[in-house]
């Protein structure tokens, strides 16, 4: 095993997932926003096209064919049928343009039945960008949990599958590059409720298990902040009584009331979570970082929470 | 966006629920869908009585724990068997998990797990001509990848076992909590992908040199390039693939068409459950739209985590700036002449609430933020029904009730 775990932004691949809702993408766009300003040239890929990448950068909807859309930050979106053309031009180096119709629409049968083959060619272009060294960074906002380890598993499968041709040998290089671990890594994001952490428990199980990639961190996402240190919340206890309560609406103008049920929910919440951010703890592997980013109390997400996110990573990584 | 269904009406999730065989939950992933599912389905069999199904995809450990199955390690991410205790075929809820939870059901709540390899299996085991034919498609590397490991045919699969479910006629209403991919509505298109799929002349045409050893595959431009890639055993195995699957045309096509009818029956309903957070608002809209535009039935939207109202209450949020603006005033004269109890420390007082009403402005911002989502889904289903954050998660029988109350009415 590995003993220390190369610093996030020396990596040259990394794939960021989590189960839905958690602030998968949210976390890719921040990571590149934050290599970016560290002087990088970073690709963020979109696997999974739903166009928040995107909206997370305030830029138009992304193609396959990359594009600025914050200094240093290129985004594109996964398209495999154009990875496809681009890859047998390069490989084949046969007239594509005239070929490529029918055998795009073969492909998609293939690919349809034949598992691991719309995945390769998705992790293959990663693969090459990460390669040629077009990009100091490459990161990817890749499928949720259940789908991840299909798409890091598959240069594998189909090494398994396939014993000869041109695809074979490609996946050899594809290979090489995901399992070193000074290259390429895995970002788990989770928030701290059950579902979440126990999906990310099982997910840095089976990444072990099945797949060649390495668990570079695991992002907690949404941390609420603690509200009261131990004496302040006997002192909130003491204030929650009804004479309490009472005397400070007087002086305040209004009931106090609904403000005191909030901080009372947003306490339970917290406590909630913690436990669930103990479990986790407990679970992972002592070496695989844990970076927490704050519950952000903002409006409807944009570049604003990018680079928000942007910053408190910074921070988590001590920069 | 007008459409037919969306014409507002007074109902509740109730009324839904006793007026439907099958109700489909769909929804962006990490919102509590399965767990919304299994409590509707289990406030069905309690209120409604009659036997009521809960198909789940892939439930947590949690909800076999609540719903009394546990005893298997589970809980698993994809479809792994591992399904804490629930298996492909349907299994009663014992009784004394309702006793427990302090209600006597008038019904049977029964729970099954989508096992997609083993529901695979099961259809190639009725569709396969004869008997050679089947154990050569089920030894086929390609087949076991298909149905061992990949989502797409997760989707097919879990409207198949609905379809094969409903067709025995066992239950009066089953709750499908659908798988939670991003192009969830996929498995709508499904049973006719299939169909369109075995049809198809491309496949026929990808799979002529390996029928006919008369056509030379070196021959055509396509297959050199196909061979140069894939290999040759590779195309082998494919095309030995699809003519074993072509065998079982027929019966495939037939069965796809009739999951499809069953899917817009009247009798089937759809569900879009979602939390108000931006992202899964937009998934939950998405959804929204394309069950109309299908013309199907989106019954209810059920929204899971609605944070109180009172956190949007503008006399509070100016109190809360009263507070936050006056607090070592309010601390000193507070902590000096506390109404009840012993003296408190004016600066922990005054700090406790500054957080107070900094946390109240804050969360207020979240709910509105959310309240404007609220607005906006509240025009599309029949029934809009939200649920408010619970203390604490659900883990047994009583907290699933509790949670199906909430979404009740």
């Amino acid at each position: 095993m590995t003993p220390a775990v190369p610093d996030l932004l020396d990596l040259r691949l990394v794939f960021v997932t989590g189960k839905g809702g958690v602030g998968k993408t949210t976390v890719a766009a921040g990571l590149a926003q934050l290599a970016a300003q560290r002087g990088k040239r970073v690709l963020a890929c979109e696997v999974d096209a739903k166009g928040d990448l995107s909206t997370l950068f305030e830029g138009p909807p992304t193609r396959f064919a990359e594009r600025e859309v914050a200094p240093g930050v290129f985004a594109m979106s996964m398209d495999t049928e154009a990875s496809l053309r681009e890859y047998l031009k390069l490989n084949l180096k046969i007239p594509v343009v005239g070929r490529i119709g029918p055998l795009a629409k073969a492909f998609d049968f293939v690919a349809t039945a034949a598992p691991g083959v719309r995945e390769i060619l998705t992790v293959g272009k990663l693969c090459y960008e990460v390669r040629e060294g077009h990009y100091d960074l490459v990161v990817v906002d890749a499928p949720a949990t259940g789908h991840i380890i299909g798409q890091l598993a598959a240069p594998q499968a189909i090494n398994d599958l396939v014993k000869v041709g041109l695809i074979r040998t490609q996946t050899d290089w594809m290979l090489d590059i995901l399992s070193d671990p000074s290259r390429t890594g895995l970002v788990a994001v989770a928030t701290p409720e059950e579902m979440p952490v126990a999906e990310t428990l099982e997910l840095a199980r089976r990444v072990a298990d099945e797949t060649t990639v390495r668990l570079s961190a695991v992002v907690v996402n949404r941390v609420l902040p603690e509200l009261f240190g131990r004496h302040e919340e006997q002192v909130f206890e003491a204030l929650s009584q009804p004479p309490f309560v009472e005397a400070l609406s007087e002086q305040a103008g209004g009931s106090v009331q609904p403000l005191m049920d909030g901080a009372r929910l947003a306490v339970t919440m917290r406590r909630a979570r913690s436990a669930h951010l103990q479990r986790l703890r407990e679970g992972l592997d002592p070496t695989v970082p844990v970076l927490y980013l704050p519950y952000l109390f903002s409006r409807l997400h944009g570049l604003r929470t990018t680079r928000q996110v942007a910053a408190a990573l910074g921070e988590e990584l001590g920069y | 966006m007008a459409g037919p269904r969306r014409a507002p009406r007074e109902g509740s999730v109730d009324g839904l629920l006793a007026a439907k065989e099958i109700v489909i939950a769909c929804g962006p992933g990490g919102v509590g869908k399965t767990t919304t599912a299994a409590a509707l389905a289990a406030t069905a069999a309690c209120h409604h009585g009659g036997k009521v199904l809960v198909l789940t995809i892939d439930p947590a450990r949690r909800l076999a724990d609540a719903l009394g199955l546990a005893g298997q390690d589970g809980g698993g991410i994809g479809n792994t068997a591992a399904g804490g205790g629930i298996g492909n075929t349907e299994r009663l809820i014992p009784a004394d998990v309702f006793r427990d939870a302090g209600v006597t059901p008038r019904g049977e709540l029964w729970a099954a797990m989508l096992d997609t390899k083993e529901s695979w299996d099961a259809l190639v085991r009725r569709h396969a001509p004869d008997p050679a034919t089947r154990d050569q498609i089920l030894a086929n590397p390609l087949y076991r990848n298909i149905a061992g490991r990949f989502v797409q045919s997760h989707d097919y699969i879990a409207m198949e076992r609905l379809y094969e479910i409903h067709a025995e006629g066992d239950y009066d209403l089953i709750v499908v909590d659908t798988p939670p991919t991003r192009n969830a509505l996929d498995f709508l298109d499904a049973p006719s992908r299939m169909a369109d799929f075995f049809s198809s002349r491309l496949l026929r045409w990808l799979i002529v040199p390996y029928r006919s050893r008369l056509v030379n595959m070196a021959s055509k431009p396509f297959y050199q390039v196909a061979d140069r890639i894939l290999g040759t055993q590779f195309l082998a195995d494919i095309a030995e693939f699809f003519i074993l699957f072509q065998s079982m045309y027929d019966g495939f096509v037939e069965r796809a068409e009739s999951v499809s009818r069953l899917l817009s029956d009247r009798r089937t309903t759809f569900m879009v459950v979602s939390t108000l957070e931006a992202t899964p608002v937009r998934e939950a809209e998405f959804f929204a739209n394309e069950l109309v535009r299908r013309q199907l039935h989106l019954g209810a939207i059920v929204l899971n985590k609605v944070l109180p109202a009172y956190l949007r209450d503008p006399a509070a949020a100016d109190v809360a700036t009263t507070v936050h603006d006056r607090a070592a005033e309010l601390a000193g004269a507070l902590a000096g002449d506390p109404p009840v109890g012993d003296p408190l420390d004016p600066d922990q007082v005054r700090r406790v609430l500054e957080e107070v009403a900094d946390s109240f402005a804050n969360f207020r911002i979240v709910a509105c933020r959310e309240a404007e989502q609220q607005a906006e889904l509240a025009s599309t289903p029949e029934v809009l029904a939200t649920v408010p954050f619970f203390d604490a998660d659900i883990y047994d029988m009583a907290g699933l009730l509790r949670l199906g109350a909430k979404i009740w009415s």
